[in-house]
C-alpha cells in the first residue's frame, strides 16, 4: 500500500506521465498532441485529493469504529442466544412448524417454506441468478469482439495424469448420483434445489477441469445449458402461476400435498426443486466456464 | 456495563457475526485492490448469514425435518432464517460473480486493480488518451 500511495502522490504532484501505460491491446497509441496536459481544474482536483487522502483514511477509521461499536451495543441488547421466547420465534414460524406438513406435504419445513409459502421469493431468487448469468455472459464473452480478450492458457494438463484421470472417472458418477439424491429428496431431508444444483455443477466443473475445455465444450453444449436454464425457469413460472391462481381464487387444484414422507408427495415442491436445481447447476457451470476461458 | 458485557459474552456468536461484518466493511473501504474489495463484501455477507442463522436457533431444538405430523413448535428451530439465508447466499453468489466479471474487464482494459492507479489512468484517458 505504501508503494502505490507514493506513486499516487507523485502523480498528484504531476511528476508521472502515464500515457505510455495506457496503450493496451484495445487502444491505439494517442498522437503526440493528444498527450495528457494538466489543466487548471485537474490541478485543483489534485490539490483537493492531496489534502483529502489523509482525511479520507481518518474518516473511514472513525466510521468503522462507530459502526462496530453501535452494532456491538445492539448485539449486547439482543435476546439471549437460543431463547425460544425471542420475538423472532413468533407465530409465523409456529404456523410453519405446526401446520407445514399438513398444508404443504413437505416433511422438510425449510423446503415447504421456500418453495410453497414463499415460492414467489424463490422465483425472484432464481431470476437473480439468471440475470447474473446474463450479465456475466455479456461482460465476459469474447465471441464477436474485434480484439479477443487475452486469456492465460498455461494450466496443468490433468488429463495426462493417470491418477487424477482415473479417480475422476470413479468420483464423477458418485457426485452426480449424490447430487440427484439431494435434489429429489429436498422435501424429505436436508437439501433441495440450491444445494443439489451446486453439487451437480461441481461434477460438471471437475469434468471440464480434467478433460479440458475442448472436450467439455463438445460434451456440454452451450445451447443445451441456456435452454435448460430458460426452460426450468419457464416451468417454474407456469406451474406456480397455476398454483397461485387456483389458491387465491379458491378453485380446485389438481396439485395435492399427497402423503407426507413419500417421494412423490408435497405437490409442486419436487418438480420445483428439480427446476431450481437445474438453474443453479447451469449457472454455476457457466460462471466457471466464463471465468475459465471467456465463453461457454 | 458489566451485565451488558456478560450478555455479549453469552451472545458470542452474534459478536462474531458483527466482527466479520466490520472486518469486511473495513476491507471494502481501506483496501486499494478491487479484488480484495470483492472479498471484503463476501466477508460482510457471511457475517450477515451468521447473525441470521443465530437468531433462528432455539436451545434444544432439532433441525426442522418433521418426523411425524403436528409437531410442537418448541422442539424445532425456527425454519424462517434458514430460508432467508438460502436466499441471501444465492444473491451473494450472483453479486460476487457480477463484480468479479466487472473486475476482469477493468483489468483487461487498464492492466491494474489498484484504485489509485486506476483513477490516474482513467483521468488520463478522459483527457484524450483515446485518439
Amino acid at each position: 500500500m505504501a508503494n502505490s500511495d507514493s506513486a499516487f502522490r507523485r502523480w498528484l504532484r504531476g511528476e508521472v506521465d502515464l500515457s505510455a501505460e495506457l496503450r493496451t491491446a484495445e487502444m491505439p497509441a494517442p498522437p503526440e498532441e493528444a498527450r495528457y496536459q494538466p489543466r487548471h481544474h485537474t490541478a485543483m482536483i489534485h490539490m483537493i485529493f492531496r489534502q483529502s487522502h489523509r482525511l479520507y483514511v481518518a474518516l473511514v477509521a472513525v466510521l468503522c469504529a462507530v459502526l462496530f461499536t453501535v452494532l456491538l451495543l445492539t448485539a449486547a441488547n439482543l435476546p439471549a442466544y437460543g431463547d425460544g421466547e425471542a420475538p423472532t420465534n413468533n407465530e409465523v414460524s409456529e404456523r410453519y412448524v405446526n401446520q407445514g406438513v399438513a398444508e404443504t406435504g413437505a416433511v422438510n419445513a425449510v423446503a415447504g417454506l421456500i418453495l410453497d409459502y414463499r415460492a414467489f421469493d424463490t422465483l425472484g431468487e432464481s431470476f437473480v441468478l439468471f440475470t447474473a448469468l446474463c450479465a456475466v455472459t455479456i461482460l465476459m464473452s469474447r465471441g464477436r469482439r474485434k480484439h479477443p480478450l487475452p486469456m492465460e492458457t498455461d494450466y496443468a494438463d490433468y488429463y495426462a495424469d493417470p491418477i487424477v484421470h482415473t479417480m475422476c472417472k470413479v468420483i464423477i458418477p458418485v457426485i452426480l448420483v449424490f447430487g440427484v439424491y439431494v435434489l429429489v429428496n429436498g422435501h424429505l431431508s436436508p437439501g433441495g434445489g440450491f444445494s443439489g444444483g451446486a453439487i451437480l455443477s461441481s461434477a460438471l466443473i471437475i469434468y471440464a477441469m480434467v478433460w479440458g475445455d475442448e472436450r467439455a465444450h463438445g460434451a456440454i453444449r452451450e445451447r443445451a445449458i441456456r435452454r435448460t436454464a430458460a426452460l426450468a425457469l419457464g416451468f417454474y413460472v407456469v406451474s406456480k402461476t397455476y398454483s397461485f391462481y387456483t389458491g387465491a381464487n379458491g378453485l380446485h387444484s389438481v396439485i395435492s400435498p399427497g402423503v407426507p414422507g413419500r417421494i412423490f408427495s408435497a405437490g409442486l415442491i419436487l418438480p420445483l426443486n428439480v427446476a431450481v436445481g437445474l438453474v443453479v447447476c447451469c449457472t454455476m457451470y457457466s460462471f466457471y466456464m466464463f471465468f475459465r476461458r471467456g465463453e461457454l | 456495563m458489566a451485565a451488558m458485557f456478560d450478555h455479549l459474552l453469552h451472545n458470542y456468536e452474534e459478536a462474531a457475526a458483527i466482527a466479520l461484518l466490520s472486518i469486511g466493511f473495513c476491507m471494502l473501504l481501506f483496501d486499494r485492490n478491487l479484488l480484495k474489495k470483492v472479498i471484503g463484501l463476501d466477508i460482510m455477507d457471511s457475517g450477515v448469514f451468521l447473525l441470521l442463522a443465530d437468531r433462528g436457533f432455539i436451545a434444544g431444538g432439532k433441525a426442522p425435518i418433521m418426523a411425524e405430523a403436528a409437531a410442537e413448535a418448541e422442539r424445532y428451530v425456527n425454519p424462517i432464517p434458514a430460508g432467508l439465508v438460502l436466499t441471501g447466499i444465492v444473491v451473494s453468489v450472483s453479486v460476487s460473480a457480477l463484480m468479479l466479471a466487472l473486475t476482469v474487464r477493468v483489468y483487461q482494459t487498464y492492466r491494474t486493480l489498484d484504485v489509485d492507479h486506476l483513477y490516474m489512468l482513467m483521468s488520463h484517458r478522459r483527457k484524450g488518451g483515446r485518439a
